[in-house]
């Protein structure tokens, strides 16, 4: 099946109780399966007005205590970040699946990853994070999108799935599973209608400043348990790596067989690929770095997760930086070369340094 | 012999006791009011949600005492439709003044109408934005001199947008009326008038607004007793009071 589709099965599995959303290419398999695959279960779908509509739907589905979805793709999520910002001061649980396309403004809708500083940034006004997953699979559409949930309710914070077009649209196998779970948590703090209790007000006003500051410290402290608990990679070959590739989702998959090519010529390539872009696996990656003489990083745009590898790595290793945007993407014959050259590079340091000594 | 005393009016135990922050003059207080006897009318304050605007009534969870939602600037009527369809079984309403609803949510307001959405709106046009200090509002009037049109209202902005008369026009929404609060027998109008909304909601039978002619004192620049009379002489030509949209009394 295509991702688009994986996502929709991991979301009906999750429980999902609410979808809305808004028609954008390159993620409209997601909210026609989304309308095929509830309704008949008796779950809410709707298709909204907009993605500003969509996410304050989702805000309201949230606050009464169900698990509660949006879908779409860059533009339509830049939309969103009013609502997400809401969402994240309103400390309720949602869960967001962007498959990316080119930009900026409209830019088109082939596969890109321009958004990520948007994703692990907070994204809309205030300062907040959101977890961010991102898979490189079909297989892991549907897991992280199970997930998500679980994430998004223990910590009551949206949470977004980073995908992009061409893991949307590419098919392959999926099995159809449930991946672990965490335990359901009870919701005390939902809209219910206020019988046998004092009345709620779900909100992220609080306009007295001591209120507000004890607000924003409640929700760092939030992100600092996230920040030690939550951080995943995937670490591929890289126990004796001299030179390591960094890279999430489409890209990640590209550099995973760059370094089978370069391993089958005997030169220890490795890959780290970060599995939530926020909060950022720091440790994992500098733990990848043990033996390395070179870092390459490679995403589909000019230099964004970069910026989080720079923070990790501080000047330990120096960093080579493969930028593609727009739809393009390295092929990967360019990495094999690039990594071949870089090797061979630090390879012949190595044998000058001893010739000088 | 003194006459036994006898109970006219009290505070709805819907209302809670708190001092509002609105200025004298007013019209939330009284709306707010009405809102709080419709809910008690039908009993329905322990499944109510109210869905609270960004504006003057941004506060309004702490004068009515029943579970509220916040909603974005004019995000509403979304907020609302993902609480009433995740739980059906909720009494949900939105709270919104003339920004809010008929300018910057102007598209949730107009597709959850046109869905039918089985929810209940009470809007309170005062025709001025109240909380960010007296700019021209989607319903100033034709001259009305705000900070933002300081000669008064004119071709440079257009006329001001009508509500109740934009909804009536769709199939779905089952109750769009409009009232004020100007005068006693006016509020009572304006309670009957909300009760019907609510009714609506409660048989199921779809989406129902009510539009309240409310004045601000502070923003017209009138004391409280002028700017009252001022929406008989000035508001209701250009907002004209009725019933714009009842569908039971069509199939009646």
């Amino acid at each position: 099946m295509s991702g688009n589709d994986a996502v929709v099965e991991g979301a009906i599995r999750a429980g999902v109780d609410c979808y809305f959303g808004y028609p954008i290419t390159p993620q409209n398999e997601i909210i026609a399966g989304m309308a095929a695959r509830l309704l008949p279960l008796g779950r809410v779908f709707l298709q909204s007005e907009s993605e500003l509509a969509a996410i304050s739907m989702v805000h309201g589905a949230a606050a009464a205590g169900k698990r509660a979805m949006t879908t779409s793709s860059s533009p339509g999520v830049s939309l969103m970040q009013e609502g997400i910002s809401y969402l994240a001061g309103s400390r309720l649980p949602a869960v967001i699946v962007n498959i990316q396309r080119g930009g900026p403004g409209l830019g088109n809708i082939a596969p890109a990853q321009g958004d990520y500083f948007q994703a692990t940034r907070g994204g809309g006004n205030g300062d907040y994070r959101t977890i961010v997953l991102a898979p490189d699979s079909a297989q892991e559409m549907l897991d992280f999108t199970f997930q998500a949930f679980d994430l998004a309710d223990q910590y009551r914070s949206p949470v977004i799935v980073l995908s992009d077009g061409r893991l949307g649209q590419m098919m392959e196998p999926v099995e159809l599973r449930d991946p672990p779970a965490r335990k359901r948590v009870e919701k005390p703090w939902a809209l219910t209608g206020a019988k046998g209790r004092d009345a709620f007000f779900v909100c992220s006003l609080r306009l007295p400043v001591p209120e507000l500051a004890e607000h924003n410290r409640v929700l760092d402290k939030v992100f600092r348990e996230i920040e030690r608990r939550e951080p995943r990679a995937e670490a591929y070959r890289t126990d004796d790596a001299r030179l390591v590739f960094t890279a999430y989702g489409a890209c990640a998959r590209l550099c995973r067989e760059a370094v089978d090519l370069l391993r089958d010529e005997g030169l220890k390539a490795g890959l780290l690929r970060p599995i939530t872009l926020w909060p950022f696996p720091h440790k994992k990656l500098l733990a990848s770095l043990k033996k390395a003489k070179t870092l390459v990083v490679t995403e589909l745009s000019y230099g964004q997760m970069l910026e989080d590898v720079r923070l990790a790595v501080e000047g330990r290793v120096p960093i080579e930086f493969l930028g593609y945007a727009g739809g393009e993407a390295p092929s990967i014959k360019e990495l094999v070369a690039l990594g071949r050259k870089l090797l061979k590079k630090s390879n012949r340091k190595k044998a000058s340094k001893g010739k000088r000594r | 012999m003194i006459a036994k005393e006898k109970k006219v009016f009290a505070r709805s135990p819907v209302l809670t006791p708190k001092i509002t922050h609105y200025c004298p003059g007013c019209g939330h207080g009284v709306v707010h009011r009405l809102v709080a006897e419709a809910i008690e009318h039908y009993g329905i304050r322990e499944r109510t949600i109210c869905v609270a605007p960004v504006g003057c009534s941004v506060l309004i969870y702490k004068y009515i005492d029943v579970d509220m939602s916040e909603a974005a600037h004019g995000r509403a009527p979304a907020v609302a439709t993902g609480i009433k369809r995740a739980r059906p079984d909720l009494f949900v309403m939105t709270y919104q003044g003339d920004g809010d609803l008929a300018a910057i949510g102007t598209a949730e307001i107009i597709h959850a109408a046109n869905r039918g959405e089985n929810i209940s709106v009470i809007f309170v046009n005062n025709a001025v934005y109240g909380m960010t200090g007296g700019q021209m509002a989607p319903t100033t009037i034709l001259g009305q001199k705000t900070t933002t049109t300081p000669t008064g209202r004119s071709e440079n902005e257009g006329p001001p947008i009508k509500v109740c008369e934009m909804l009536g026009t769709m199939d779905a929404p089952s109750y769009i009326a409009r009232v004020t609060v100007d005068k006693p027998a006016a509020v009572r109008k304006a309670k009957q008038a909300i009760i019907t909304a609510f009714g609506r909601q409660l048989d199921n039978k779809g989406f129902s607004l009510v539009e309240i002619l409310s004045p601000c004192p502070t923003y017209w620049r009138l004391p409280p007793v002028k700017a009252v009379k001022r929406i008989e002489e000035w508001m209701v030509h250009t907002f004209p009071l009725g019933v714009y949209k009842d569908k039971e009394a069509a199939n009646a």
